[in-house]
């Protein structure tokens, strides 16, 4: 509860109310308009909901046993397939290779060209565009809206909402129902998904990005971006004066005020304050107050602005796609200055994606087939044998990332009177080398023993390599691990066990 | 309730009337969806009382709730289904000879496997997590075995036990030949430097020359001439590496002075068939099995 304190004797002039350090939200109805840069924001949107929607519906032949869905990230199978590409949960790097590939290309491209990423590709922006799209559709232009939303309920406003969100919600479901297909076998899913057989947690995760879809471009809409994504408030650390942003032009819009048709425009600027371009704008900001935190740079204003420059008679473009180094020249009377995109910023990011790009293609390129982990075993250490030979144990894992069987042959080179051992239904004969079979695309596990006799068994450690090698095309692959014995002193073992 | 409404003058709030020396309350009712939520938590409350347990009825009683859910029940039944799942393996198991387990991929999967866990719950305390024993428990990873190390013999061990009360359990006795006064304190020293010749370790060569012939009287029957041992009576060997009460001669006078009994339950009356064969396999599959 608040608690008042009020001073006595009352003062005459109460002190002015500080302001609150709650903003309560100002709901934005953007307007209906029409540009190159909506022509070009609604091509993008298309595109890249047609991506989403579509990409795990693309087939991609892997012959047999293999999936045949181009993308597919396989939870269960453990297994992440890209196109050609195969990715095992080992591997994950890959994808934090790709995570930092597109996290320098956002770096570029902001730099360059300013907030593209946020004005017209980023999924919030997206699936806000096509939710504002439907509310139009069935609620009218901004007027109609922002009368709609005062009005009293009626069967007219009652009709409208229920139409939009329920429109909303098919279209977050679709959203959410496509989310899963990357990860399960997209035809499959959806016959399952239909006909209630997929798994619940299929269910749960379709739900959850339904639910995100629907609060998030529905409702949250720019507050996102505003309040939520941490990216506008460091995106400026991309940015500087020779980036693109969109920028309302000082120096040729001021002074600003009415102008009827016939007026000059000699001594004021050509802006006619028709707030155009705050009535367009998704985040409900006003341009014309400069570079600012909630602009995405989606350029829609300057479609609005260049359309009542055509009607006013001024030239297009007070509101424009410009450089801070421009507009400096501009102001001054100075001639703009070329773009510059070669700078150091520029290239640094450049470089930079093309050295991590460059390693990550070599890491693929020279990605290994096959992988050999051991796991020695640590309880116990190691075993004395009644005849004072010593023994370790090892569990290892042969990874065979090929689509066919292989056959390796082990040995440990390295350790003098090794006898390696491999304990299966039966144990085998102490040998110097061993046969080890993995099946396609599978991980095959061994247990092996080491055991060397009393005469060369060490005291402590003694590095132990094993060698897996191929049968077939004869290609190594080395594991380092260690053969521990007794320490010094210990070697008669004066208690079992130990 | 005052008949008018007072307004606070700064912040325009309305006023709950209260005044406490000049210090008056604002009305700042909790926001609406608090309240609805906190009704409906209420409700929630109501319903959940009436539905699960949730009240005593007595000192050794409880209103069960309309549903009768408990989380031992759920615990019951999940136990049940996962016992139904593996019964199937367990019943083939329980058919099965050793043998056929061992040569047969997927029962010996699922034996190593049951056999890890019920020799986590029951034989880890004496034997160890890594089974290698420690004093006066057997290591069951090395190739010394007291009673045998065929699927066969480990299988008798673990059913039965040793030195206990059950009828087949395995029983032998390790005479305590100095407190029972058998042997004097200097021949106990002459046998335990005998012991220690038998893998060349004695100190002292006249006296495991004396105690070479007490040994021939008094512990070749169970340990075997060479010492050998006797898997029969459980008798250890005397020529190996491993010792399982220690092997410097402190110890070995110890053990010939005191004798050694050590005991293990008979498993088959507290664990059923299957477990123990899964038992017998996967001991016999740490690496010591013959």
């Amino acid at each position: 509860m608040d608690v008042s304190v009020t001073a006595r004797p009352r003062p005459e002039t109460p002190a002015p109310p500080e302001p609150p350090l709650y903003a309560t939200r100002q709901r934005v109805y953007p307007k209906t308009v029409s540009g190159d840069f909506r022509r070009v924001k609604w091509a993008i949107l298309a595109v890249c909901l047609a991506v989403y929607y579509l990409l795990p519906w693309v087939r991609w032949d892997r012959g047999p046993n293999a999936p045949d869905q181009a993308l597919l990230i396989d939870m269960e199978g453990r297994r992440a397939y890209f196109f050609f590409i195969e990715i095992w949960p080992q591997e994950i790097y890959f994808l934090t290779g790709l995570l930092i590939l597109a996290a320098i290309a956002l770096f570029l491209v902001t730099s360059l060209l300013g907030r593209v990423w946020c004005g017209y590709a980023c999924p919030q922006t997206v699936w806000t565009d096509l939710f504002m799209a439907v509310e139009r559709a069935i609620e009218g232009d901004r007027v109609q809206r922002m009368r709609l939303d005062k009005a009293p309920l009626s069967m007219n406003k009652l009709w409208r909402k229920t139409a939009k969100h329920s429109a909303w919600v098919l279209i977050a479901a679709a959203t959410g129902g496509a989310w899963v297909m990357y990860f399960q076998d997209a035809p499959t899913l959806a016959r399952q998904v239909f006909v209630g057989e997929a798994s619940s947690s299929t269910y749960v995760f379709a739900g959850l990005f339904t639910v995100s879809t629907y609060v998030l471009a529905g409702w949250a809409r720019e507050q996102v971006c505003t309040y939520m994504c941490p990216w506008p408030r460091f995106q400026a650390a991309m940015l500087d004066e020779h980036s693109l942003t969109v920028t309302y032009q000082k120096w040729r819009g001021e002074p600003r005020g009415k102008h009827k048709s016939g007026e000059s425009w000699d001594g004021r600027g050509d802006c006619v304050d028709c707030t155009a371009c705050v009535q367009v704008c998704p985040t409900g900001i006003d341009i014309r107050d400069g570079q600012q935190m909630e602009c995405i740079g989606c350029g829609l204003c300057i479609d609005a602005c260049d359309e009542i420059m055509d009607k006013v008679g001024r030239p297009k473009g007070l509101i424009r796609l410009s450089t801070q180094v421009t507009q400096d020249a501009c102001a001054a009377g100075r001639p703009a200055p070329e773009w510059r995109l070669l700078r150091p910023r520029t290239l640094i990011y450049a470089v930079v994606l093309a050295t991590v790009g460059a390693i990550m293609l070599v890491a693929l390129l020279i990605r290994p087939t096959v992988e050999i982990a051991v796991l020695r075993d640590r309880n116990p250490l190691y075993v004395t044998l009644s005849d004072g030979s010593v023994r370790n144990a090892y569990t290892l894992k042969v990874l065979n990332k090929t689509r066919d069987g292989h056959e390796y042959a082990l040995t440990a080179p390295g350790l003098a009177g090794a006898a390696l051992t491999m304990v299966d239904a039966r144990t085998s004969a102490p040998s110097s080398s061993l046969t080890l079979a993995a099946r396609p695309d599978s991980v095959a596990t061994y247990r092996v023993f080491v055991t060397l006799p009393a005469a060369d068994a060490p005291r402590g450690d003694r590095p132990l390599t094993f060698d897996l090698t191929d049968r077939a095309t004869g290609a190594t692959t080395r594991y380092r691990s260690v053969f521990i014995g007794p320490e010094d002193g210990h070697h008669h073992d004066d208690r079992k066990g130990r | 309730m005052p008949t008018k409404v007072e307004k606070d003058a700064v912040s325009g709030t309305e006023t709950t009337g209260h005044e406490w020396d000049g210090i008056k309350e604002l009305n700042t009712p909790l926001p609406s969806w608090w309240l609805y939520t906190f009704y409906v938590t209420v409700a929630f409350g109501v319903v959940w009382s009436i539905l699960y347990p949730s009240f005593p009825t007595g000192p050794n009683s409880y209103f069960g709730g309309l549903i009768g859910y408990s989380q031992r029940g759920e615990l019951s039944a999940s136990m049940a289904e996962a016992a139904a799942a593996k019964a199937p393996m367990v019943d083939r198991i329980a058919a099965a000879e050793l043998e056929q387990i061992r040569a047969d991929a997927d029962l010996r999967n699922f034996a190593m496997a049951g056999g890890r866990a019920a020799f986590g719950d029951n034989c880890a305390p004496c034997h160890g997590a890594g089974a290698a024993g420690s004093k006066g428990f057997p290591n069951l990873v090395d190739d010394s075995w007291l009673w045998g190390g065929s699927l066969s013999a480990i299988h008798q061990t673990i059913a039965y036990g040793v030195r206990n009360t059950n009828e087949q359990s395995r029983a032998s006795a390790m005479p305590r030949f100095g407190l029972d006064g058998l042997l004097t304190r200097t021949q106990i020293d002459d046998v335990a430097e005998h012991v220690l010749a038998i893998t060349n370790r004695a100190t002292n060569a006249a006296a495991a020359g004396r105690g070479a012939t007490l040994y021939v009287e008094n512990c070749a029957s169970c340990h075997g001439a060479m010492g050998e041992g006797n898997q029969d009576v459980g008798a250890p060997r005397l020529d190996g590496r491993n010792w399982l009460f220690g092997g410097d001669k402190a110890s070995v006078v110890q053990t010939i002075n005191t004798g050694r009994n050590g005991a293990m339950p008979a498993w088959a009356e507290r664990l059923d068939p299957a477990t123990v064969k899964m038992l017998t396999v996967y001991v016999h599959g740490l690496g010591g099995g013959q």
